[in-house]
């Protein structure tokens, strides 16, 4: 039972980083990523392969997932965050699709088999085999994304990103920079989910495509509007709920699917901008702008 | 001090302003008026970089703002008052006052602007806690009018900066551009209501589908009888006889 336990809440840390950061861009900068479990599958793979064939360390092979997830952030945003976000939303979401098909088809990603026997961490002299162990790293570094994050959003930085999402010409109007400070943003949420990646590879030790494809994503946007879109606290609420709550439902196991997603509608009804948040699910891209 | 020559602009393959030629000078109040559709408010995003211009200049200050974008503009003392206020609705009302600044790097005296602009506009001191999306629709045109100032504009521009609004606020609305005019801001004031432009500018255009058919000086306008008829609500009759 605490294994149990110890398993869910290093689950739940890893997706409070994935929810974090894609609420950076959902929540605050105002944009639709429909991606995001590809940038946490480039981490994944990224941080397995440099571990099983150059033998880095665990701290340098989350670094090369963090740095590859947030390139692939960038070279997908620079030609897409200039147009207006419906385009974001489409390609995006095409770029999950993209990314999960070459997981699928490489040599060197093991195709549908995928990766078995990734390392799980060693470093300073601590094997981080045990769980508990292993939830202490994860919750330092959750710890560490959060304080970054609360330190971005309440910055003259995060103002500006509030008011893209409030109305992004009028904030260009002000001065901003909005294409840059897309950019920015989206490449840093690429980072972070690249970093959650590589968490949870070494975690499971064992990776492959069905874990990053389409559901997850839509998984990770669901807790954060069930959270509340531009509320950190929100989206650490809502990872952590949808990690308990279909373990919960695991008794009624004839019924889970459906209280699970009756849980939810009642929730968003009740509570349209979601649990903790102010905005409310942004659709603006299915119509057109006055 | 702002000199806009021969400028087409419009949207797709649509064209929208057909050869604009207008001038602002410093210390004045200048309107451009026109019906739905005549480019009023075109204009305005061309002059501020949120289109570009097809054909024609558009220079500020010595500076051709032709090909620069918005986010430079704003830079080189130009402010925008956009259409329909367009306030950050869930940021605070000093959030938005603050954002106005976001180009200066003096601090300084940002924040002694940002208390005096409070002081001049009280609503904005005991609101500045409230998301501005809850304020009242004038309470918001005043926000966005302190907001623009935050910039310390050279020129300020507005667009339409009465639609929409109960016809006291509207009024008070006025009486702030009144004020600044007095204090010597160079304004440059779109407007549908040309009864209440006129009054408050010194000099103004008036455009009709895309093109400047008449300009002179408020006073000039407001006696010229096509503008009485057309813009100010005037019956043939009442003109004519």
């Amino acid at each position: 039972m605490a294994a149990y336990v110890l398993h869910l809440a290093i689950l739940a840390g890893i997706y409070i980083i994935l929810t974090v950061s894609i609420n950076l861009i959902i929540g605050y900068a105002g944009q639709v990523s429909l991606g995001h479990a590809a940038f946490y599958g480039i981490g994944a793979y990224i941080s397995a392969l440099v571990s099983l064939h150059w033998h880095l360390p665990f701290p340098a092979a989350a670094l090369a997932a963090l740095l590859a997830a947030g390139l692939c952030g960038l070279a997908l945003g620079l030609p897409t965050l200039r147009l207006k976000e419906d385009y974001l939303a489409i390609v995006t979401l095409g770029f999950g699709v993209i990314v999960d098909l070459v997981f699928l088809n490489l040599e060197v990603t093991g195709g549908p088999d995928g990766l078995p026997g990734i390392p799980a961490p060693s470093f300073l002299g601590l094997d981080f085999r045990p769980p508990w162990l292993y939830l202490i790293l994860v919750v330092v570094i959750v710890i560490l994304v959060l304080i970054a994050a609360y330190r971005l959003v309440d910055s003259y930085h995060g103002r500006a990103l509030r008011a893209i999402r409030d109305h992004e010409i009028t904030a260009q109007v002000m001065g901003i920079n909005t294409p840059a400070y897309k950019i920015v943003v989206f490449t840093l949420a690429a980072a972070l989910a690249g970093l959650a990646g590589s968490l949870y590879a070494h975690y499971i030790t064992f990776i492959n495509p069905e874990t990053f494809g389409l559901h997850t994503s839509i998984l990770i946007l669901t807790m954060v509007v069930l959270g509340g879109m531009g509320s950190i606290a929100g989206s650490v609420l809502g990872a952590v709920i949808l990690t308990i709550l279909p373990e919960m439902l695991r008794q009624a196991h004839a019924y889970q699917e459906l209280i699970y997603g009756g849980l939810l509608m009642l929730l968003l009804i009740w509570r349209p901008s979601g649990l903790l948040g102010r905005g409310k699910l942004s659709l603006k891209f299915l119509k057109r702008e006055g | 001090m702002l000199t806009l020559k021969s400028v087409q602009a419009g949207y797709g393959r649509l064209p929208v302003l057909k050869g604009i030629s207008l001038h602002v000078r410093a210390g004045e109040v200048v309107t451009l008026i026109g019906g739905n559709g005549a480019g009023k408010t075109t204009t305005l995003r061309t002059i501020s970089g949120l289109l570009p211009p097809r054909k024609g200049t558009i220079e500020f200050a010595g500076q051709d703002l032709t090909r620069l974008p918005a986010e430079r503009i704003v830079t080189l003392g130009l402010a925008l008052v956009p259409e329909g206020r367009r306030v950050f609705r869930t940021l605070s009302v000093t959030a938005n006052l603050e954002l106005g600044a976001f180009h200066r790097r003096d601090k300084g005296a940002v924040r002694r602007d940002l208390e005096e602009i409070r002081q001049r506009f009280p609503i904005l001191k005991e609101r500045a806690h409230q998301a501005a999306g809850t304020l009242s629709g004038g309470e918001q045109q005043i926000l966005a009018i302190g907001r623009a100032l935050m910039a310390r504009p050279r020129l300020l521009m507005l667009d339409e900066p009465s639609m929409g609004l109960a016809p006291r606020m509207a009024t008070q609305v006025y009486n702030i551009l009144a004020e600044l005019k007095a204090a010597g801001t160079t304004i440059l004031l779109v407007e549908q209501n040309a009864r209440a432009a006129l009054k408050v500018a010194d000099r103004g255009y008036v455009l009709e589908t895309g093109r400047i058919i008449l300009d002179g000086a408020a006073a000039d306008l407001r006696e010229d009888p096509e503008v009485q008829r057309a813009y100010l609500g005037k019956g043939y009759q009442e003109v004519w006889e």
